[in-house]
């Protein structure tokens, strides 16, 4: 409390100083709390692949499972269904399927399968996450929420509010009428999807 | 206050429609504090930075607890085990209720060192009260969420106390549970009281508490009022702005505090079962009491005391006056001497031995009781209400006669009691007991008459440095 002049530069330093430690220290501690809002361990662990039986299924049929909380559609095409597809440029957004996040590398052709009449897609509308419905008479899938048409590829038809063609998820067949759904064929190199 | 009151831009925009920079004038930049406080003066601000921790990790954790009797225990298992970092969480706001505790005693124990209830304080000291009653409650409910056994059987107990109440106990009890027993809807219930109701007592307490302080000012280590001797421009001389003088040195507090906690939540977020009994990492079985059962640490004191009297309505009784007497403190000791500097040696004696008994009664409090501890409990219990009864005594110089007569009386009433529970299995211990209690009682209510020792020194006009 005397009059002695302080030195403003070293009260400069030391305010500077601590403002940057017990920042970064503050900083840090949110660590724990943002961390602790992700999903937990369990959630994580519930990702675990899901093994399906398709032997009953019937041609045009479509069975639902779930895996990592998401709805997995499984559709035994017809021919008449297989029939209906195509890679017209002028009716599809991706014909190709060019964009890689929405398939695996093997289903990267013109079914977007790994066998042409067995279809393995994640239920949920590439615009904004609804449950589109399986239209087996009209050969397509139509998403009731904002009118989302995808073929029987899942493949986002032009005029869609929907930008990507409905995604497949990485599969592969354990025998002849075993499906395992979260788990990549052996042969496939590439880790995608 | 002499600052100029307009400032240009976007915070004097504000100002002029929300007294923001007024209110930072008035209770930091221009909130005179003596300039004498010391190492006491840390524990207010430290209980309001663990005030806001509890909340802050109490709302993350209610984002993962699950408030359902079949639920609640694997929820925080789940916590401990699932949550990314959720143990830390958890285990700091574990620690955070003991911290609490340990701070708000040692706060206590300032005010009664340095007399910061006594007039104009007195509000102080109410409010100050009331949220240490709002943290007791706040405490035991949120102690019963991870329904342990411990949860259980120590809210069993404590619901209890409840029933003990004449002609409505039984009824009263039912009701806080909303069951016969402890079940679902008392879990319920406390979950909804502590993560919402108390919480928010507390805090408009704190402000309650807070405000009374910014309008009479903060007490110091020598008891003197600043706002007596003040200079040209209406400053305290003795005065420092509490920003930054003490927001720098509350840093340097906050600083040893956060290293203290964190070894704790790192390194014995337990502490060897006293800030997480053992017993509470087993699931809440209405059918099997805990061998040993004793609240946390925090409550053991006054555990003791309810313990000490051997009637249930009786025990309840003193142990609720245990806590009530707090309130009546500054009416109690009237001495105008505010600081324990300038008090006798006696009123330090005094001070001293109630400390050391509160923690003897804490210490039998944890213990499984048996026939010497009992008696130690009661003892100890009757030196908890003699010290306040001595701080009345010593408010003003007595005579003789009211010497003789309020030594009398007291050491009557004890030994009334005394000899009602006499028995050939106890006499030696309730003899020693009574004898011990009436050769203190004797030596702090005459020894005024005979000696200096209840001599005060004279109080300073300005702070001491």
């Amino acid at each position: 409390m005397s009059n002695d002049n302080p030195d403003n530069s070293r009260r400069k330093f030391l305010t500077g100083s601590l403002s940057i430690v017990g920042g970064t220290g503050a900083a840090a501690t949110l660590w724990p709390f943002l961390s602790s809002m992700g999903p937990s361990s369990k959630a994580k662990a519930a990702g675990a692949p899901v093994k399906v039986d398709i032997s009953n299924l019937k041609d045009g049929e479509k069975i639902d499972l779930i895996w990592r909380k998401k709805p997995i559609w499984v559709v035994k095409r017809t021919k008449n269904m297989l029939d209906s597809i195509n890679t017209n440029e002028n009716k599809h957004k991706d014909p190709m399927s060019e964009n890689t996040e929405q398939q695996p590398e093997f289903a990267k052709n013109k079914f977007r399968s790994l066998k042409p009449e067995i279809l393995v897609l994640e239920g949920v509308c590439t615009h904004l996450g609804c449950n589109p419905a399986y239209k087996p008479s009209e050969n397509k899938f139509f998403c009731a929420c904002h009118g989302s048409n995808f073929d029987l590829a899942g493949k986002v038809a032009n005029g869609s509010p929907a930008g990507a063609n409905l995604k497949v998820p990485p599969y592969r067949f354990e025998d002849e009428n075993t499906i395992i759904v979260g788990e990549l064929p052996d042969n496939s190199k590439t880790k995608k999807g | 206050m002499s600052e100029k009151n307009q400032t240009a831009g976007v915070i004097g925009w504000i100002d002029e429609r929300l007294p923001i920079l007024s209110f930072v004038r008035n209770h930091l930049t221009h909130y005179y504090t003596p300039k004498n406080f010391n190492f006491w003066y840390f524990f207010g601000s430290l209980a309001f930075l663990i005030l806001f921790l509890q909340i802050f990790t109490g709302i993350f954790l209610a984002m993962h607890y699950k408030p359902d009797a079949k639920l609640a225990f694997d929820s925080v298992e789940f916590i401990m085990r699932d949550v990314n970092l959720g143990w830390l969480i958890r285990y700091m706001h574990s620690t955070g209720a003991s911290a609490f505790f340990i701070v708000v005693y040692l706060h206590m124990f300032r005010a009664l060192m340095y007399g910061s209830f006594k007039k104009p304080r007195e509000l102080i000291w109410l409010f100050g009260v009331f949220i240490y009653l709002a943290l007791m409650a706040e405490a035991f409910m949120g102690y019963l969420l991870p329904w342990g056994q411990m949860s259980y059987w120590g809210a069993q107990v404590i619901i209890n106390l409840f029933t003990t109440i004449p002609f409505i106990g039984p009824e009263l009890g039912i009701w806080i549970r909303g069951d016969f027993a402890i079940s679902d809807p008392t879990l319920t219930r406390f979950f909804a009281l502590h993560i919402v109701a108390v919480p928010m007592v507390i805090l408009l307490l704190v402000i309650l508490h807070l405000s009374a302080l910014h309008t009479v000012g903060s007490n110091n280590p020598d008891g003197v009022e600043i706002k007596k001797h003040k200079d040209e421009n209406g400053i305290p001389l003795d005065g420092i702005p509490f920003h930054p003088y003490y927001t720098v040195k509350d840093f340097v507090g906050i600083g040893v505090f956060l290293f203290l906690f964190a070894l704790t939540v790192f390194f014995v977020p337990e502490m060897g079962g006293y800030f997480l009994e053992h017993a509470n990492f087993i699931p809440a079985n209405p059918l099997v009491t805990p061998e040993h059962i004793a609240p946390v640490w925090y409550f053991t004191p006054f555990y003791s005391i309810l313990r000490a009297i051997p009637d249930p309505a009786y025990g309840a009784l003193a142990m609720a006056l245990s806590i009530v007497v707090l309130f009546f403190l500054p009416w109690i000791d009237s001495n105008p001497i505010k600081s324990i500097r300038y008090r006798s040696m006696l009123f330090k004696i005094n001070l001293f031995v109630f400390v050391i008994g509160f923690l003897i009664l804490g210490y039998l409090g944890v213990k499984a009781p048996n026939p010497l501890y009992n008696a130690l409990a009661l003892r100890f219990s009757e030196m908890y209400f003699i010290f306040f009864a001595l701080l009345y005594f010593y408010s003003v110089n007595r005579s003789n006669l009211f010497s003789y007569a309020f030594s009398g009386v007291i050491i009557f009433l004890i030994a009334v009691y005394d000899l009602s529970r006499i028995s050939s299995d106890n006499y030696t211990m309730v003899l020693v007991g009574l004898a011990s209690v009436v050769l203190f009682l004797l030596f702090m209510t005459l020894s005024p008459l005979y000696s200096n020792l209840n001599k005060e020194k004279e109080v300073p006009e300005r702070v001491t440095e």
